[in-house]
């Protein structure tokens, strides 16, 4: 056995890959059993990256040399082993899921089935990658394969859209890693992640930031940081809903790995303004993304600016982590890690959870538009307890996990505030943690409108009218999701425990906050927290309340009857929409997100004042299109047109070209 | 965690909020030339309540019967996180100022849905501009909390008690506290407690379905909201008389100066609500982006003036 020992945590990946096999061999169930082998070898990842994380530093390489030039080396460290930890827990719950989830879907079950395998498998090589050649492999691999889940439902025209869109950015950014690489690569001298991570002390500064920028750049792109989300709005709803949430609560989060392990590990320590720029991106993006989330309707597109609110407040953790790093300050940084990567995990958790939720209420009502849905909660009622469930931990309210983590960034902003490093970084960190505030005030809202309108009320058409309760694995997926918001709020000890290994491996310190089961006395420095405690509190005094009003007023007496409605017959159309809740939020923030209206009146034969029909349409005009997308794609067009001068279409004409090119070759290697 | 204590601190929440209500009630009708309600009349309004039928609409979900339990139970439970007479307050090891903040957080969100289950369109309406407003709130005051916490590198709600010192920073902290107070309150000019009119209604507008027993709770729950306000306002910025141990004569004094400090917040209150006209909805936003600006130059100030 002494032979695959060091192999072993490649196990997950081996079976992903059984499962990819087995959906295009399984003619029966192409849908049950590649799924079954994914939930399989997503327990194997939750064992081996628990076992790794409890045992600290282990740290086990596998090479596999297929080509001279380039070794292929994989290695799980503490940071590789968490978000190994995140990608399982996920992946669990979504293949749970898609076992009920299938079962209804059209179209090639057993291809979508294999891409799904064939994508967690990359998910997971990505960040087992230790060499250059083997990153960016299991980079496009990972790209690639959801590219092709994105385009599943590929005979929508908007479908293909996106996924054109989400190709064209994906690779776009991968330009800029492959640069960022090659220029560690220069320094190194060799492919290897070893190797890099040892010269990275004598990187020249210009190289260092170079590296960086162009990793920031792709892996920006990758986890949809504004300005760089564009295709993520889009891609995410058209996927199917399992797979938008691996792809909003996981892949998204390879990126952010990829953040860590540059800025941290392959380039780092930086200077203090790579900190600075992630913080301020981090803020941007937290905030354009849950102003633009609130103006949404399609409950998937929503969720997806969601995720570009919350990798916002991720990268908030991260650059207070860099700032704090390159302050020389590792207990600070340690604790801002801590908030980052907590973070990503549950936004892995809840998002998941969401976009389950999401995937059920469309399986049941084949809609996401928020203004056909309502009153939900009767007629789903596990559901729509899950979707809450979800609702109230991205809200950051306590004690649910959402809440622990956006603390644990506060306390990270307060520490940079206090860090001694000059009034503009107090006064930096002190405005972004403002800004989270506001962040955290409107997911609220955004989540009081999602829940409200889909699932509270009445339902505002025949199809939410018809809504019925889905199947048992589909509840199964989402019950294990919700009680993990629940686990990881009330039990943070024990996630800040297994992420010790991990700031030790990166910033040198452990981070310490002053989270507890038990009250305990408040510390001198930082704050504290005891979310058991406080949930504790608010059911004994939920209970206080329920034998005060005994104790008042005597046994309580109730009668159901129709709501008041000035006296006329509720009509379901007579309940606030998701545009007019949204409105006030629509109103204040007008000249950042450009609303519009249009209202078009047509008359009967041409006299102004017989209106026979009103057609009405809202929406947003994104700033980054107007003044960054759309003279981009001019200035490509045009390059374009200049370029179609070599492209005559005349055989001779190219064959000219490739002589040319020859004789130049051949010169300049003379 | 010394259970009396907590008691002791549960009950006087419990008691003193509509006390406050009443007081504030009074004296505006006083500023008005009114002789007005008397101080107790929020006890028996609750008390009245607390023993009637109550009505639910036909639409509302299991949420809707919960909601008063939640928003109950979130605002007394930072009743005994906040100082109010003793600076250590028994729950003070549960969490630190962020955690009082989620708290009422955690209420609002309840209210909010209830609102929105009873399928009656002035739910939505109370809900969308209480959550407008409510949003625009939090920037303001975690600025102004940040430029306390700062100075004494902690969030801790002990920690954050003043020495009474005056400085630029405070001064302008307390500004914007007031503003947060009076909006957190939904009081005159950013909202009216006093009327069920829809053009103006924000937080009444959520309560409007509800009646007989949950509605005795949910105006408990938002009485003892505006005392874990006004108390957190009063021992930030006013720390004296504070008790800093738990002995008879210490926690006598504190316990003084607590309700005379009250007292005066409640008139000042109530001086603004008769000398201002509720403001038109979205020109809140502008008194609230003052606010949040007003909370930068407070941080500012720490590093210009030096404190």
């Amino acid at each position: 056995m002494a032979d695959i020992e060091p192999y072993l945590f490649l196990a997950p990946v081996a079976v992903y890959a059984l499962g990819a096999l087995l959906a295009l061999v399984d003619r029966h169930a192409p849908g049950r059993s590649p799924h079954a082998a994914a939930l399989a070898g997503s327990l194997i990842g939750l064992f081996v990256a628990v076992r790794a994380l409890l045992a600290g530093t282990t740290q086990q390489v596998a090479t596999f040399s297929i080509v001279p030039f380039a070794s292929i080396s994989f290695r799980l460290d503490p940071l590789s082993a968490f978000f190994l930890l995140v990608i399982s827990l996920v992946a669990a719950a979504a293949s749970l899921y898609a076992i009920g989830y299938l079962r209804a879907e059209t179209g090639s079950v057993a291809g979508l089935s294999a891409a799904y395998n064939g994508f967690l498998a990359a998910m997971a090589l990505v960040i087992l990658a230790d060499s250059v050649f083997a990153f960016l492999f299991a980079w496009e691999a990972m790209s690639l394969v959801s590219f092709f889940l994105v385009i599943h439902n590929h005979r929508q025209d908007e479908v293909r859209r996106a996924g054109f869109i989400y190709l064209v950015m994906t690779h776009a950014s991968s330009a800029f890693l492959l640069g960022g690489f090659l220029v560690l690569f220069a320094n190194a001298g060799s492919l290897d992640f070893a190797a890099i991570r040892s010269a990275a002390a004598n990187l020249p500064p210009l190289s260092r930031d170079l590296a960086f920028l162009g990793a920031l750049i792709a892996f920006g792109t990758k986890a949809g940081v504004i300005p760089l989300h564009v295709w993520l709005p889009r891609a995410h709803p058209a996927a199917p809903s399992h797979v938008s949430a691996l792809m909003s609560g996981v892949m998204i989060k390879t990126a952010v790995y990829g953040l860590v392990r540059i800025g941290f590990d392959l380039a780092g320590p930086g200077p203090a303004w790579w900190g600075g720029l992630i913080l301020a991106l981090g803020v941007i993006s937290a905030v354009l993304g849950v102003l633009y989330a609130l103006m949404e309707h399609d409950l998937k597109r929503l969720l997806a600016y969601h995720s570009v609110e919350n990798i916002g407040i991720i990268l908030m953790g991260l650059g207070a982590a860099l700032l704090l790093a390159s302050f020389g300050q590792p207990a600070g940084a340690a604790l801002a890690l801590v908030a980052c990567l907590f973070h990503v995990l549950n936004h892995a958790v809840f998002k998941a959870l969401l976009f389950l939720g999401v995937g059920a209420v469309q399986h049941s009502t084949h809609t996401r538009d928020l203004e056909a849905l309502g009153g939900l909660i009767r007629r789903m009622p596990w559901t729509a307890a899950a979707f809450l469930v979800g609702s109230a931990a991205i809200s950051a309210l306590p004690p649910l996990n959402g809440f622990v983590s956006e603390w644990i960034t506060f306390q990270s902003l307060l520490l940079l505030g206090t860090s001694g490093s000059g009034p503009t970084v107090a006064i930096g960190a002190a405005g972004a943690a403002g800004l989270l505030a506001l962040t955290g005030g409107l997911a609220a809202f955004c989540f009081v409108k999602a829940f409200g309108i889909a699932f509270l009320g009445l339902p505002r058409s025949a199809a939410a009218d018809e809504a019925h309760e889905v199947g048992k694995p589909m509840l199964l997926g989402m019950g294990l999701l919700a009680l993990l918001c629940f686990g990881l709020g009330l039990l943070p000890t024990f996630i800040v425990r297994l992420l010790a290994p991990v700031t030790n491996a990166l910033t040198g310190a452990v981070a310490q906050p002053s989270l507890s089961l038990v009250p305990l006395t408040a510390p001198s420095r930082g704050g504290n927290l005891a979310p058991l405690s406080v949930l504790g509190l608010l059911i004994a005094l939920g209970v206080l309340a329920l034998l005060l009003g005994r104790l008042i007023g005597g046994p309580g007496r109730s009668r159901v009857s129709p709501p008041w409605v000035c006296g006329i017959e509720l009509e379901p159309s007579m309940q606030y929409s998701a545009t007019a809740l949204a409105k006030p939020v629509r109103i204040i923030f007008r000249g950042l997100i450009r609303p519009y209206r249009e209202i078009e009146r047509q008359h009967k034969s041409g006299v102004a004042y017989f209106v026979s029909g009103v057609s009405y349409e809202a929406g947003v005009h994104p700033i980054y299109e107007r003044y960054f997308y759309n003279p981009a794609v001019r200035m490509l067009l045009m390059l374009a047109n200049q370029v179609r001068l070599l492209q005559t279409g005349s055989l001779r004409m190219y064959l000219s070209y490739m002589f040319a090119t020859l004789v130049i070759v051949l010169l300049l290697t003379r | 965690m010394n259970l009396t204590l907590l008691l002791a601190n549960l009950v006087l929440a419990l008691a003193v909020a509509p006390l406050l209500n009443g007081v504030i009630k009074k004296s505006k009708a006083g500023w008005q030339n009114r002789c007005g309600p008397g101080v107790l009349q929020p006890w028996f309004d609750i008390w009245k309540y607390l023993g009637r039928e109550s009505v639910v609409s036909e639409h509302a979900s299991w949420l809707f019967r919960l909601a008063p339990y939640v928003y109950f139970g979130a605002h007394l439970a930072a009743a005994g996180m906040v100082p109010m007479v003793l600076v250590g307050s028994p729950l003070a090891g549960m969490g630190d100022v962020i955690v009082l903040v989620g708290l009422l957080a955690l209420a609002r969100f309840a209210l909010a849905l209830a609102a929105l289950d009873t399928a009656s369109n002035f739910g939505g309406m109370g809900t969308s501009r209480e959550l407008a407003f409510a949003s625009l709130v939090e920037p303001a005051l975690f600025l102004a909390l940040f430029s306390l916490a700062i100075p004494v590198g902690s969030t801790a709600l002990g920690a954050l008690v003043g020495d009474g010192g005056v400085t630029v920073a405070r001064l302008l902290a307390l500004g914007v506290f007031f503003i947060v107070a009076v909006a957190e309150t939904g009081r005159i000019p950013v909202d009216n407690p006093d009327t069920h009119l829809e053009l103006t209604m924000a937080h009444e507008g959520m309560l409007l379905e509800y009646s007989g027993r949950p509605l005795g709770l949910l105006l408990w729950g938002t009485h003892i909201k505006q005392l874990v306000i006004l108390s957190l306002l009063a021992a930030l910025f006013f720390p004296w008389g504070i008790a800093s141990d738990p002995s008879a004569a210490s926690l006598a004094v504190g316990m003084l100066t607590y309700l005379a400090k009250l007292g005066l917040l409640g008139l000042a209150l109530a001086l603004v609500e008769t000398t201002n006209v509720k403001m038109r909805i979205f020109r809140v936003p502008d008194l609230l982006g003052a606010a949040s600006l007003l909370g930068l130059l407070a941080i500012t100030s720490i590093y210009v003036v030096g404190g």
